[in-house]
């Protein structure tokens, strides 16, 4: 009956192996976004400066969202702008705590179309960035962004959007937990 | 592990089962837990279906009639989930414990035990699942594939319970799926090749592996979600940096296989079904195995084809068009073998066969309508319409439950000792055929026509085919409680059976009596005298 008991150990070890599996397609998951730039996932602020710069002209598009009932102001400053490929740009958000308690928030962006992604290219940024507020007060944040002259010459124009979300909330329940 | 099967032949050699409750506590007979598990599944068709009957009387009429929308979705959740998780499953399981061990001519199952504990924590799993209606914020509500956030953010509180539920149902899937392999793998009658074991076993060997692949992943999707809700990480949620849409991959990675899951042993059902009633032996029989293994192992490629409208990559949509319509192909082997093997043959339409002809008829419309929403374009016009739902209860309804309510009655004179009543048995056939086409069969329309599915209130123009709908469903409803009564007249007044019931049936469990003893096969049968091959 040992035949028994190896085919129970092999069976439970693939049992415990495929658990692992999913939590393994996590990383995969990012890793396959990054490389394919789906889903408009953006890579953080690397590089300056480009030594030829591009001669194209780009549409770009800022949206701002608030999630849910997120109460905030938050907007940009320019809702379009016509940039060279190449060159440094720059743009002020603002976000404004409207209530009367002290909040956190923090902002996800999403770049479309997905393909486009990884051209657009963020110098400095607030990205992932947990931005804490008193009551009534207001920040205005500058972001600076290239679009690389590699961009794909059928992409005519980006749309940059900007998701607020409320995390006060998970923030005290981490804390609460750890 | 040898210390439970050998103590198990020496305690309960020469008596039958213990008396009272107690044989079903405890028992470790395949038998009994087949029985159980069979019972089970029986009265969760009726918990489900009862929660049918309320979807389809408020899609009665236009309008909002007898339920709050936010029941209604409690409703299509729990639906799904029981049908699933309650019903299908349970019952293949029922299905593997009575005849694998009968089929391979072994004494039982490899670890009596574990089996016994892999059936009773399913009773538990859905008391857990159901006791959620009656607490604060009532039951689980965003549908059987709890999508997060819907199923994180949005969910009720009650999603812990759900959670821990489906967390139990998995644990029992995969102790039941490691018990049938070892079983098939080990404990075959002597001269019982691979390719000599009947395809039920086939099917079952095959069925066993995919759980174990799956489920673990399924538990993972959802303790990812326990964690999320519970200890601030952010695996779906958007605002810490998660993304929703990493769910439905490991959702469907775990799914498109469970499909298969609820449907590969149906396939070995009514290749044992056709053959008996067409007295001859199944056409193609190695062709059938092979067709099992690669809709198995393409299973694992097409999960996305439920994620078209998600935003993918061209290389994406085609990609997984292309390898889902793949897929066609050893359907249709299948298909195609059950048809020749009728080709030609003496056929006789007792009740099983009646069932097992109309599975090939309707289980093919069901896959046809499949290859529809695999083509990526055309699918953006039918995602999360009436289409949808109508092909996959083509595939679940006169699916996988016709090929059980088949098996049932092909094997039940086998089972109890009692034939059942055959022209009682020939009028739910008709009855449920009838309906089910009526329930099922306009929902193509409403679905191309764009009614969605999931929303309790719907156009006016919608609502001839709705009313039509209900009315079928309400029919099918009620003809199931006409298959109750003819199980349970076959039990306790139907006439004796033969140890052979059907003249044309082959196969090792045939050689039994009706019923078979307690413990049977306790020396393995000889096959090398090449009596039986299924």
């Amino acid at each position: 009956m040992s035949s028994i008991r190896k085919s129970v150990s092999k069976l439970f070890l693939a049992t415990v192996g495929m658990f692992l599996f999913g939590f393994a397609l996590v990383p995969l998951y990012d890793v396959f976004c990054e490389i394919t730039g789906l889903n408009g996932k953006v890579t953080g602020p690397t590089f300056s400066e480009y030594e030829n710069v591009g001669n194209r002209e780009i549409k770009i598009i800022f949206t701002t969202t608030n999630n849910d009932d997120m109460p905030w102001f938050f907007d940009s400053s320019k809702s379009q702008m016509r940039v060279k490929t190449g060159e440094q740009n720059l743009l002020n958000y603002v976000f404004t705590n409207t209530t009367n308690k002290p909040m956190i928030a923090q902002a996800i962006p999403s770049v479309s179309p997905g393909k486009g992604a990884q051209y657009f290219h963020k110098t400095e940024c607030f990205c992932f960035e947990q931005q804490f507020l008193e009551p009534g007060e207001s920040i205005t944040i500058p972001l600076k962004f290239v679009i690389d002259p590699d961009l794909p010459k059928d992409i005519s124009s980006l749309a940059l959007g900007y998701t607020l979300f409320d995390i006060t909330k998970d923030l005290v329940q981490k804390q609460a937990s750890n | 592990m040898s210390a439970v099967i050998e103590g198990h032949h020496d305690d309960h050699h020469h008596h039958g089962p213990a008396k009272g409750i107690s044989r079903w506590l405890f028992t470790t007979n395949h038998k009994d837990i087949g029985s159980l598990y069979l019972w089970f599944s029986f009265i969760m068709l009726f918990i489900g279906g009862a929660m049918a009957m309320v979807i389809r009387a408020e899609l009665f009429e236009p309008g909002s009639q007898i339920v709050s929308p936010e029941f209604y979705n409690q409703m299509v959740t729990n639906h799904g989930l029981i049908m699933v998780f309650g019903v299908i499953m349970p019952a293949f399981v029922g299905f593997a414990n009575w005849l694998v061990p009968m089929q391979i001519g072994a004494p039982d199952m490899a670890l009596p035990r574990l089996n016994n504990l892999s059936f009773w924590i399913l009773p538990a799993a859905f008391g857990v699942l159901i006791a959620t209606f009656f607490m604060e914020g009532g039951a689980p509500n965003f549908g059987w594939t709890f999508y997060a956030p819907l199923s994180t953010e949005y969910a009720p509180p009650t999603v812990t319970y759900f959670i821990f539920a489906v967390h139990i149902m998995g644990a029992s899937s995969i102790m039941g799926s490691i018990n049938v392999i070892t079983t098939i793998l080990n404990m075959r009658a002597p001269g019982m090749t691979l390719m000599k074991m009947p395809l039920f076993v086939w099917t079952w060997l095959i069925t066993a592996y995919l759980l174990i692949a799956v489920m673990p992943v399924l538990a993972g999707a959802v303790t990812m979600m326990l964690m999320d809700i519970h200890f601030g990480t952010s695996f779906f949620k958007a605002g810490g940096g998660g993304d929703p849409v990493l769910f439905q991959h490991v959702f469907w990675f775990f799914g498109h296989p469970e499909v298969y899951i609820m449907i590969l042993p149906a396939f070995g059902i009514v290749s044992h079904i056709i053959e008996t009633f067409s007295r001859k032996p199944i056409f193609g029989y190695e062709s059938m195995v092979y067709a099992i293994a690669s809709i198995a192992l393409l299973s694992f490629v097409v999960w996305a084809h439920h994620m078209f409208t998600v935003g993918m990559p061209i290389a994406g949509e085609l990609f997984f068009m292309y390898s889902t319509m793949l897929i066609a192909i050893p359907t249709g082997v299948k298909v195609f073998n059950w048809l020749s093997t009728m080709f030609k043959g003496s056929l006789t339409f007792e009740t099983p066969m009646l069932f097992a002809i109309a599975f090939v008829a309707l289980f093919t419309i069901g896959g046809l309508s499949g290859i529809m929403l695999a083509i990526a374009p055309a699918d953006f016009q039918y995602h999360d319409t009436y289409f949808v739902v109508a092909h996959f209860h083509y595939v679940l309804v006169p699916g996988a439950l016709f090929s059980i309510i088949a098996g049932v009655y092909y094997w039940l004179p086998k089972w109890t000792g009692y034939m059942y009543d055959e022209f009682m048995g020939k009028t739910h056939f008709w009855l449920s055929f009838v309906s089910v086409n009526l329930t099922f069969f306009p929902m193509h329309f409403v679905g191309l026509a764009g009614m969605p599915r999931r929303i309790p209130d719907y156009a006016m123009q919608f609502a001839d085919y709705n009313m039509i709908v209900s009315v079928g469903a309400f029919l099918f409803g009620l003809s199931q409680l006409l298959f109750l009564y003819v199980v349970l007249k076959a039990i306790f007044y139907g006439k004796k059976a033969t140890g052979q019931v059907w003249e044309g049936a082959k196969g090792l469990e045939w050689t039994l009596d009706s019923p078979p003893a307690y413990h049977t096969f306790e020396t393995p049968p000889n096959l090398e005298s090449g009596e039986a091959k299924a």
